[in-house]
């Protein structure tokens, strides 16, 4: 789950890691109010959506006066902002932050994310900041010093002291850089947090260390044991399909194509979408059952993937292992008669209870393409949507 | 031989008494597996389905000499399972529950660190070694016995890949489901390794996804130490690509993880490509007939 930068400052400024003051606005005369109580000549205006890079799609400006911060409001409200990481549809800026100006001294970069093939944390930082961090990666990979967090020892001074001298800080920065790393490392243990972002981490004029973004991931598995987390997102930034999805336990997410895809078990539904490509066509949505579905959400997945009006074929493929195919039968006959499906089904079943499922299906009286085996199932959904 | 787990092998349930615990345990039981007993706290004493339950796993392995335990625990509790395993010496616990938090999984993997504990899963199918014994979720009737390993990330894509080898008549000797999990106790080396040293396995089917490096690291091992054939499909060549919130989990392996990507490393490697799914079961027929 992803949360806006604003609520991600917040979630830091509780554990004492030093950011800018700021407030958030929906409206411009908000915006002239939260100026106001910051106080200071300068301020910046940030648009909060869900999307780095907002700052060269012209969300990120700066105002010198009260005039100028209400006139930017105005402008970046309400604006589409289309970035490297929106997709070229953009989000609608419902949100800004007003934020005090900051006498910026030089940009870095500071991160956590999970290393898999150790399964540990790992902190990063970089002297390369207000950058694209993936690009220094490969560009100047040497230019990112690592600190691997052990998890029965947790943060460390020397970890922190690793990272503050690769990036060159020194004397009274280096400690407050150490500060900060062990702050937002907390902070990021405490909140179940996947992945922590500050791009960029800045020095001011004055000596500070203080986060100018933040950019918050959380672990979804934990989010049972963090609902003052789960309080914070935001359904403006989720499609309203996917969000419908997830609360029936489906994993739901819509491609540009027009083969529905109705498969159980994430790896199989990437595999399905492969093969549809393989076979020259092209799906319409990513959609995992999940192991625990019944005749219910077999029929909300039916009706999830009929929204989608440029859906002109639906393809059920089912491998049974924890789901049965029985149970997947029954949805599926219930789906088509309470949603009148009108658009050709292929069905392809296998595993658990299969023998049950055919014969449900068989004996429903429902027009099914039923396929012999995933190859056979791709090409009959293929030819049934009109081909590519 | 097959790897794992065999007709000696003898299962504890964490988590039996639940809907699919209970389920799934007596589907391993028709199966033929020796399902010795379960564990439920507070419910120790009473026998599910002719199977006594224990309030600890320290208990029902000392009552049933169990060596191996099968995980169903809800998500919230998994992880202190798995755990109250690893602190008892149980020798393979195969963790079956999804949506473990990582942190939780950190914790299991540090502590299974120099410990006696071999963890498959979580988040996984399970294994089984056709006609001997199925420890997990599949279904066990697509399977049958023969000489062919398989390992994956993926429970659905497993079934697929095995019923394709069965319908060709090619035998599987172990099937090992890694499960799909950022954190998890065993990888595709530790189960190339045990597959490399099993004289009843003649080649492998090696299933991986998009994201992180376990699938390229796998094929540099198999480059350096693995004769035999090893045929492989990456899933998610269409999995739309910007849907994450950056790509900083690249950035620790400076590698580029997506299927394109992972396919041309393993092709390098020497592993036989399958481009499709569809194409497992032929592919394993077509290097087992040059072995």
């Amino acid at each position: 789950m992803n949360v806006h930068e604003y609520q991600a400052k917040e979630l830091m400024r509780a554990q004492g890691i030093s950011v800018l003051r700021g407030g958030v606005a929906t409206t411009p005369d908000e915006a002239v109010k939260v100026a106001e109580k910051l106080g200071g000549k300068i301020w910046v205006v940030k648009a909060q959506i869900h999307a780095g890079g907002r700052g060269k799609g012209g969300g990120v400006k700066l105002a010198k006066s009260l005039d100028e911060v209400k006139k930017l409001a105005g402008e970046i409200l309400g604006m589409t902002l289309v970035t490297h990481q929106t997709g070229p549809e953009g989000k609608k800026v419902l949100k800004i932050l007003i934020e005090e100006g900051c006498d910026i001294d030089k940009e870095y970069y500071v991160g956590i994310v999970l290393d898999r093939s150790i399964g540990k944390f790992v902190m990063m930082a970089s002297s390369e900041g207000g950058v694209e961090i993936e690009k220094v990666a490969h560009e100047n990979p040497e230019k990112i010093i690592k600190s691997i967090i052990d998890p029965a020892a947790g943060y460390t001074a020397a970890a922190g002291r690793k990272l503050g001298f690769g990036i060159g800080l020194r004397g009274e920065q280096l400690t407050k850089a150490n500060k900060f790393f062990e702050g937002l490392y907390n902070m990021f243990m405490k909140n179940d947090c996947s992945i922590a972002e500050i791009n960029p981490l800045v020095t001011t004029k004055s000596g500070d260390v203080i986060a100018l973004d933040a950019k918050l991931n959380f672990d979804d598995n934990a989010l049972f044991r963090h609902p003052e987390i789960e309080a914070l997102r935001d359904p403006s930034e989720e499609s309203a399909q996917e969000l419908e999805a997830g609360k029936y336990g489906l994993s739901y997410i819509s491609l540009d194509g027009n083969i529905g895809c109705l498969v159980n078990g994430a790896g199989l539904a990437m595999g399905t979408l492969d093969i549809i490509k393989l076979f020259g066509g092209n799906p319409a949505n990513f959609l995992d059952v999940g192991g625990g579905a019944n005749k219910e959400t077999v029929e909300k997945a039916f009706s999830i993937i009929l929204q989608d009006k440029n859906v002109k074929a639906i393809l059920v493929n089912i491998f049974g292992g924890i789901m049965k195919c029985d149970i997947i039968a029954e949805g599926v006959i219930a789906a088509a008669k309470s949603l009148g499906v009108q658009v050709p089904l292929v069905v392809r079943l296998e595993g658990t209870n299969v023998a049950l499922g055919k014969k449900m299906l068989n004996e429903s009286g429902l027009k099914i393409i039923a396929a012999d085996d995933l190859a056979d199932a791709a090409k009959k959904v293929v030819a049934a949507a009109g081909g590519k | 031989m097959a790897i794992l787990i065999n007709r000696n092998t003898k299962l504890i349930t964490l988590g039996l008494t639940g809907k699919q615990g209970s389920f799934h345990s007596l589907q391993c039981r028709d199966y033929g597996t020796q399902v010795v007993g379960g564990v439920t706290p507070g419910k120790g004493g009473i026998t599910h389905e002719g199977i006594p339950v224990f309030n600890t796993a320290f208990e029902a392995v000392k009552q049933t000499g169990a060596n191996a335990a099968m995980v169903f625990v809800p998500p919230p509790f998994a992880a202190d399972s798995i755990l109250e395993c690893i602190e008892m010496e149980m020798p393979l616990v195969i963790a079956i529950t999804e949506g473990i938090p990582v942190q939780d999984m950190i914790k299991v993997k540090n502590a299974l660190k120099g410990s006696k504990t071999r963890l498959i899963g979580p988040n996984c199918p399970g294994v089984i070694t056709p006609g001997e014994c199925k420890i997990g979720i599949m279904p066990g009737h697509i399977h049958m016995p023969g000489r062919v390993g398989v390992i994956s990330r993926s429970g659905t894509l497993t079934y697929e890949a095995v019923f394709q080898l069965t319908q060709r008549n090619i035998g599987q000797s172990t099937c090992v489901g890694i499960g799909g999990d950022p954190v998890n106790g065993t990888n595709f080396i530790d189960v190339l390794e045990m597959f490399h040293n099993d004289k009843d396995t003649d080649a492998v089917i090696m299933i991986g996804e998009i994201g992180g490096s376990a699938e390229t690291e796998a094929g540099r091992w198999i480059k350096k130490n693995f004769k035999k054939p090893v045929v492989s499909f990456i899933a998610g060549a269409a999995a739309p690509a910007g849907k994450r919130m950056g790509h900083a989990g690249a950035i620790i392996s400076g590698e580029d993880d997506s299927a394109e990507s992972k396919f041309k490393v393993l092709q390098e490697c020497g592993v036989t490509i399958a481009r499709s799914p569809a194409e497992l079961g032929q592919k394993v027929a077509e290097v087992l007939k040059k072995v």
